[in-house]
């Protein structure tokens, strides 16, 4: 027998090699695309404030861990990483600094830490961050640098194609009379939109989804549904009245439902953990995310519809079951 | 704007009001009278709700007593003597007295005296490793070490102590709630009367194997040699699979037994060394006293040419 | 003509399962015969049920195959020696278990069988016992599940009262990585496992018999298929390579989409499963009168020199087979006796083979150690897995807080410790481990 002591512990005896720092690591190379796609169109904006947003959210958990709650700090678990590129990816490249690192405190000392950290939180860190600011410092968060690659920091700002329509339909215009001033639907899918860093391109975020289910880091039940069922819904307002309602396509390409969708309502900590209670909140977060943006106040809706889900996961997890084996009656 | 604000604010009034008038109505139609002595039981209570009793909680202890009103069963080791005095009171019945107990731990294979034989991979938890196997060092019957007591005891009368490995138990903080007992997978804690000057000798090992056997597992295992019976002048040692208990109810505390144990595995708490000593020296002289006896016996049998042997 | 069976669609098991990498090292090492050991030390309960009762002595001379422990009612089992020699001490030995139980040690001298034993290779196809004689001849024989839950044989070949058996399944699938003994005995025994599967259909009284093996054995599936061409009554059945689904449950699931209802047995949906490797031993026990004093034991891991697939004589020391594969590696952290998935970690290589020792695996400790756990993320990826279609993260926060009640309601009960969720919680939650206890306090609230 050899030197050393055997080791004996209950079976399983191994594990898969997709333990939370690879996912996270995982999550962050989807986001990639995304991140190119927002440099390419904004420039150093975009790396600016994703550089600080990250910077502040880890140093934000690095702080708390060591001298609030004196653990070990969690850093290397990579999910403040992914806070901090999840809120950049919500704001405008424009954003001064003091806003994020307000911002990054929100996400990860109210969002995350105050809970008890990774795991325990039940809203998406990111958004009660985005959330927070948007109701702070209103003017910041929605004046939109547009989307052309100038390497200087100060670019002109404008409105979102969301906030176009809204306010054109405010003043009594119709969609059709809207849509020339927008970019085409080819420039929604590829990103030459105006808008927050991550929402930008459709086809950069699509690839981070096909990472991630390639990795089987999530499965495809709440982007799939959720984009769905904005399609569908807004479809059947669109067909009812197409000079009051934007085209599905349109709904689906703008704003943050393709980031919502395939990063922020798929957060493990946040979302339902059975694939029926997935379906159930996916279609939750699209129905809400429509009617906002049809009917509510703001011209964006996402991260008050994925919010709001989230408020209900404890209940969709405690009433939505798995189906279980051996017991149909 | 400010119509989202007055909506808003309306819907939440009609909602608190709704809610309210529900609440009443269910609290009403559900009221029930409950014997008032109940709630003068709970006041009295240490109301920790640590199940020591045996009843779910201090509640439960109250409804219990006021219920069959026999304090002979039902006693609240918490709070003790005085607090059942008080619960008497309120009952009007007499109290009854009861011992003040504490738990001990009959384990003493630390670190040094009882060498790992595998390490343990699983989760840090004694039940799940007691359900595993029989443990991670050559002893089946020892401590593992991993704190479920501790974890268990709700007073914080209870810390591993790093370098033995084995669970201590703080003198003054002990309630005697039983509920380190129940959480032990290896029946490692018991409650022990707490005795006299807090004075209470136990053997500190549960090791039923055969002398040698218990010995290569563990340097202090309790081997049955029986000598400690041998020696105890009340009959309170007895020997039971290879392994030697001690009757709280029948020891005196005379200590003589603690040094007839090669490995020094009975313990005694709260002695003096002066005291052990005497203890000791005491014994040594009654057994030779006996021993002469014996011979003198002995002598005399052979002298009558008795051949009746002498035990 | 039939249906190919490679041509045949590919079924599984509908709900869960996980992929571990296979690693079937020893796939291509045929079946050697282990050197004869000097001493075996044979456990006299090696099965579910009531523990047999020794019958000899100290001192006793014995042949092999001769009785050394008497099974004790119907559910246990009879235990054989499986050396000759002269009995040593009989005492509590540490087991694969992990806790001691009574065995007795044989001293090993030479090699003599009892006579009525038939030894021979040679095939015999003809099957002359009645159902009740087979059921007793099973007994005799003293086998029992040798897919490792070690229950009496005997007993799973008589019909219930009361219930109709209309298929019997043959567990082919192997489906835990590394191992590969009923592989191995396919491919070498394929023609005695199916005149076992005859005698299994007359105890039965079944007319329809499937083998269920997992696609990665394709070779063994062609096998059969070629011995089963004109075969009306047994078939083939291929399956995609998923674990667990070698658990009972699953494998009814996959091959005849019937659900075994909760607390049931297979019988209750007209089933009786058999592992291939019991098959072959009821095939040696009613055709060649043998009982079960010998078994193949797949002999693994990644750093071991010489991956083999050993019959060993049940009571063979671990260490013995360990040092005919090369030794045990440097690397060694755990020694598992079993799979990687549900095997138990031995701590003492002395522990003897066992009726129910499918393989011993030895795991490097970079490989094995359990990583740094994290909180529940609610991934809801073990919900995903499990086979069973429970919330294992769910069960492991009741079993901490022990809520036993709450974790009966669960269905923690249904649990086949098939360790899928452990296996795939990326915040390395020892959920199973939380669940087994959970599973015995529940058990004692009845
Ligand atoms: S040490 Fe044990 S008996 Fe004493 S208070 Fe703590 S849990 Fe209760
Ligand atoms: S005394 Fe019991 S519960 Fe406490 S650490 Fe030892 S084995 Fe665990
Ligand atoms: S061990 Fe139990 S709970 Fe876990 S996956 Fe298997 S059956 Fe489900
Ligand atoms: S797999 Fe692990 S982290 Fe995910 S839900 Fe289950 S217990 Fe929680």
């Amino acid at each position: 027998m050899s030197q050393s002591l055997l080791t004996v512990a209950p079976s399983p005896h191994i594990h898969t090699e997709l333990t939370i720092p690879q996912v996270m690591r995982g999550v962050i190379i989807a986001m990639v695309p995304a991140l190119l796609v927002s440099v390419y169109n904004f420039g150093l904006g975009a790396v600016y404030v994703t550089g600080l947003s990250i910077l502040f959210c880890a140093g934000a958990e690095w702080i708390i861990c060591k001298y609030l709650l004196k653990r070990e700090p969690s850093i290397a678990d990579g999910s403040a990483v992914i806070t901090g590129m999840l809120l950049a990816f919500n704001v405008p490249s424009n954003l001064p600094w003091h806003i994020i690192l307000i911002g990054s405190l929100v996400s990860v000392g109210i969002g995350k830490m105050s809970f008890g950290g990774l795991g325990n939180n039940p809203f998406n860190p990111a958004l009660v961050g985005r959330v927070f600011l948007l109701l702070s410092f209103p003017v910041e968060m929605t004046s939109w640098p547009q989307a052309v690659a100038t390497w200087s920091l100060d670019g002109t700002t404008g409105a979102t194609p969301l906030g176009i329509l809204k306010d054109g339909l405010r003043a009594g215009e119709t969609v059709p009379a809207l849509m020339p001033q927008m970019p085409s639907y080819t420039d929604f899918f590829f990103g030459f939109q105006g808008g927050s860093l991550g929402e930008m391109s459709a086809f950069a975020l699509l690839i981070g989804l096909g990472y991630m289910l390639y990795r089987k880091i999530i499965t495809w039940h709440i982007p799939v549904t959720m984009i769905a069922t904005v399609f569908v819904m807004t479809g059947i307002f669109w067909f009812i009245d197409p000079t009051r309602f934007a085209s599905p396509l349109f709904h689906v390409l703008t704003g943050g439902v393709m980031l919502g969708a395939i990063f922020m309502a798929t957060d493990y900590v946040t979302s339902p953990v059975s694939h029926k209670g997935m379906i159930v909140f996916a279609i939750g977060c699209g129905v809400l995310t429509v009617l906002i943006r049809l009917f509510g106040a703001y011209p964006e809706g996402v991260s008050f519809a994925i919010l709001i889900m989230n408020a209900f996961v404890p209940l969709i997890n405690t009433y939505l079951k798995p189906v279980r084996y051996g017991r149909k009656k | 704007m400010n119509d989202v604000v007055i909506y808003t604010v309306l819907s939440l009034t009609g909602i608190g009001l709704l809610a309210a008038v529900v609440l009443y109505y269910v609290s009403k139609k559900f009221h029930v009278t409950e014997d008032e002595r109940i709630a003068r039981v709970e006041a009295v209570l240490p109301n920790t709700n640590c199940g020591g009793c045996g009843q779910p909680g201090c509640h439960a202890f109250a409804e219990a007593v006021v219920k069959s009103g026999d304090l002979s069963v039902l006693h609240c080791p918490v709070g003790g003597n005085p607090v059942m005095k008080q619960v008497a009171e309120v009952l009007g019945v007499k109290a009854v007295e009861k011992d003040p107990y504490i738990a001990v731990v009959r384990c003493s294979g630390s670190f040094e005296y009882r060498k790992k034989t595998n390490v343990y991979d699983g989760a840090p938890s004694c039940a799940i490793a007691a359900q595993l196997y029989s443990g991670d060092t050559g002893c089946a019957y020892g401590c593992l070490g991993m704190g479920d007591c501790v974890v268990a005891c709700d007073f914080e009368a209870m810390y591993m102590d790093e370098k033995t490995g084995l669970p201590v138990i703080i003198e003054d903080k002990c309630t005697a709630c039983n509920a380190c007992v129940k959480s032990c997978p290896k029946d490692i804690l018991e409650l022990w009367p707490k005795g006299k000057k807090n004075q209470r000798i136990y053997v500190a090992c549960l090791n039923e194997e055969k002398g040698s056997t218990a010995r290569k597992e563990c340097a202090v295992a309790c081997s049955g040699c029986a000598k400690c019976a041998e020696a105890c002048r009340y009959e309170a040692i007895t020997i039971d699979h290879n392994l030697a208990t001690i009757d709280p109810d029948k020891c005196k505390l005379c200590a003589e037994c603690i040094d007839t144990c090669d490995v020094r595995n009975i313990v005694a708490t709260n002695f003096s060394p002066e005291k052990l000593q005497q203890a000791s020296e005491h014994r040594q002289k009654r057994e030779e006293r006996e021993r002469k006896k014996r011979e003198e016996e002995k002598a005399q049998a052979t002298a009558n040419n008795n051949p009746e042997p002498t035990v | 003509m039939k249906n190919r069976a490679f041509h045949k669609e590919l079924k599984t098991f509908r709900l869960g399962g996980v992929h571990p990498q296979d690693n079937k090292l020893s796939a291509s090492a045929p079946l050697a015969q282990l050197p004869l050991p000097k001493q075996v030390t044979i456990p006299i309960i090696q099965h579910i049920g009531a523990p047999a009762k020794v019958v000899v002595q100290r001192g006793d001379t014995v042949r092999v195959g001769q009785v050394i422990a008497q099974h004790e009612g119907f559910i246990s089992s009879n235990i054989h020696a499986s050396c000759s020699g002269r009995i040593g001490i009989i005492e509590e030995v540490m087991d694969s278990s992990g806790f001691k139980h009574l065995a007795v040690n044989i001293r090993v001298k030479g090699d003599d069988w009892l006579e009525t034993i038939d030894r021979t290779d040679t095939l015999v196809e003809g099957i002359s016992l009645s159902r009740d004689e087979i059921v007793a001849r099973v007994m005799e024989a003293g086998v029992v599940g040798m897919g490792g839950a070690g229950f009496p044989s005997h007993a799973k070949i008589k019909v219930p009262e009361g219930k109709t058996i209309d298929t019997l399944i043959i567990n082919g699938v192997e489906c835990e990585p590394y191992l590969t003994a009923d592989h191995r005995l396919m491919l070498e025994k394929p023609r005695e496992i199916i005149v076992g599967v005859r005698i299994l259909m007359r105890a039965l009284g079944v007319s329809r018999a499937i083998i269920g093996i997992e696609d990665n054995k394709h070779d063994a599936i062609e096998l059969f298929d070629e011995w089963l061409r004109e075969d009306k009554q047994i078939e083939v059945q291929p399956l995609e390579v998923q674990y667990p689904q070698g658990g009972e449950k699953q494998l009814i699931q996959a091959v005849l989409d019937r659900e075994v209802p909760s607390g049931g047995l297979p019988a209750d949906v007209g089933v009786i499963v058999h592992n291939v490797g019991t098959t072959f031993a009821i095939y040696e026990a009613v055709q060649k009168n043998k009982p079960l004093v010998e078994r193949v034991v797949t002999v693994t891991g990644k750093d071991v020199k010489q991956p083999s697939n050993f019959w060993v004589r049940i009571g063979t020391p671990v260490i013995e087979l360990i040092t005919a594969a090369g030794g045990l590696p440097e690397s060694t952290g755990k020694v598992v006796s079993g799979g990687p998935m549900m095997g138990k970690a031995i701590a003492d290589l002395e522990v003897p083979v066992a009726k129910g020792t499918s393989g011993i695996l030895m795991i490097a400790q970079a490989e094995t150690k359990r990583a740094e756990e994290y909180n529940c993320v609610h991934c809801g990826k073990c919900i995903e897995a499990c086979p069973m279609g429970l919330e294992p993260y769910r069960l492991l926060l009741l079993s901490k807080a022990g809520q036993s009640e709450k974790s009966k309601r669960e269905n923690v009960l249904d649990c086949i410790e098939c360790g899928s969720c452990s296996f795939v919680c990326p915040s390395n939650r020892p959920i199973l481990d939380y669940i087994r206890l959970s599973k015995t306090k529940v058990k004692k609230l009845k």
